[in-house]
């Protein structure tokens, strides 16, 4: 269970805008610590947007995204006062869903 | 559309296993629907060059097209480790944004399929090891378009 994302989803004429920004360590599995040993990877390999059951957003990351990833589309459609769900799922298995209403 | 179901199926003989099913399911546009997450695409993000990552994405030959791309990334970065891009279109019928930094050790960073009633346009940030291309990839209609931008960077984002 990962920490929980800020979500910030605003509608205006007609289209919803969503900015995402995940907490997540993003490691490449390149980067060494001090000693030389290899930091293994752990990072978001995939990412999804859904409104009213719909999907608004289908992405899959790889290694080159920076650390605490943030996210930005729009989407028609999208009412004031409703939810809009993202979630992600790691390499390592680990995933994370979280709600945020639509503001004006 | 028959010439791009061969071709899958070619790869998918190639590739063998999920891997070239899913291509040839992508082919096919089954995944088009929005109701199944597609499985990571492992040959894609592990790809070490663009031919590789190109290739792993199914795409043919990419157009290059800077007119129907608009790619918006810093001139130079002075911190590799964050370098916002963003990638907007006006194109009909957009399936697919994908982006890609050309040096980077796998050169996918992220690929979206975008659904009927979303916009063209995806906002993210990168790592970049070094001074590199990045490079949107658009799938439009059934067609690939592209364009490309250097980004000098100061300071890589990789090990630091």
């Amino acid at each position: 269970m990962g920490n929980p994302m800020k979500i910030r989803a605003t509608a205006k004429d007609g289209v919803t805008e969503v900015k995402i920004l995940m907490q997540h360590e993003m490691e490449t599995g390149l980067r060494k610590e001090a000693d030389g040993t290899l930091v293994p990877a752990w990072f978001i390999t995939e990412v999804k947007a859904q409104y009213q059951g719909r999907t608004v957003l289908d992405g899959q990351f790889g290694q080159s995204i920076s650390k605490n990833p943030y996210l930005l589309f729009r989407f028609k459609g999208g009412a004031v006062g409703e939810k809009i769900a993202v979630s992600w799922v790691d390499n390592k298995g680990d995933s994370r869903t979280d709600e945020a209403t639509i503001a004006a | 559309m028959k010439a791009e179901v061969d071709l899958n199926r070619r790869k998918a003989l190639k590739a063998g296993g999920s891997m070239g099913l899913l291509a040839l399911f992508g082919g096919l546009g089954l995944l088009q629907s929005g109701a199944a997450l597609a499985e990571w695409n492992k040959a894609a993000f592990s790809a070490k060059s663009m031919d590789d990552a190109l290739n792993a994405l199914g795409v043919i030959i990419p157009e290059n097209s800077a007119t129907a791309i608009q790619l918006t990334v810093p001139e130079i970065a002075e911190n590799g480790s964050v370098v916002p891009v963003s990638v907007a279109s006006n194109l009909a019928d957009i399936e697919q944004i994908s982006i890609l930094v050309d040096k980077n050790p796998n050169v996918l960073a992220a690929s979206f399929v975008i659904p009927q009633g979303t916009e063209g346009l995806i906002t993210t940030r990168v790592k970049m090891g070094q001074t590199a291309n990045v490079i949107a990839l658009v799938k439009a209609g059934g067609k690939y378009y592209r364009v490309a931008k250097e980004v000098k960077v100061t300071a890589g984002g990789c090990g630091g």
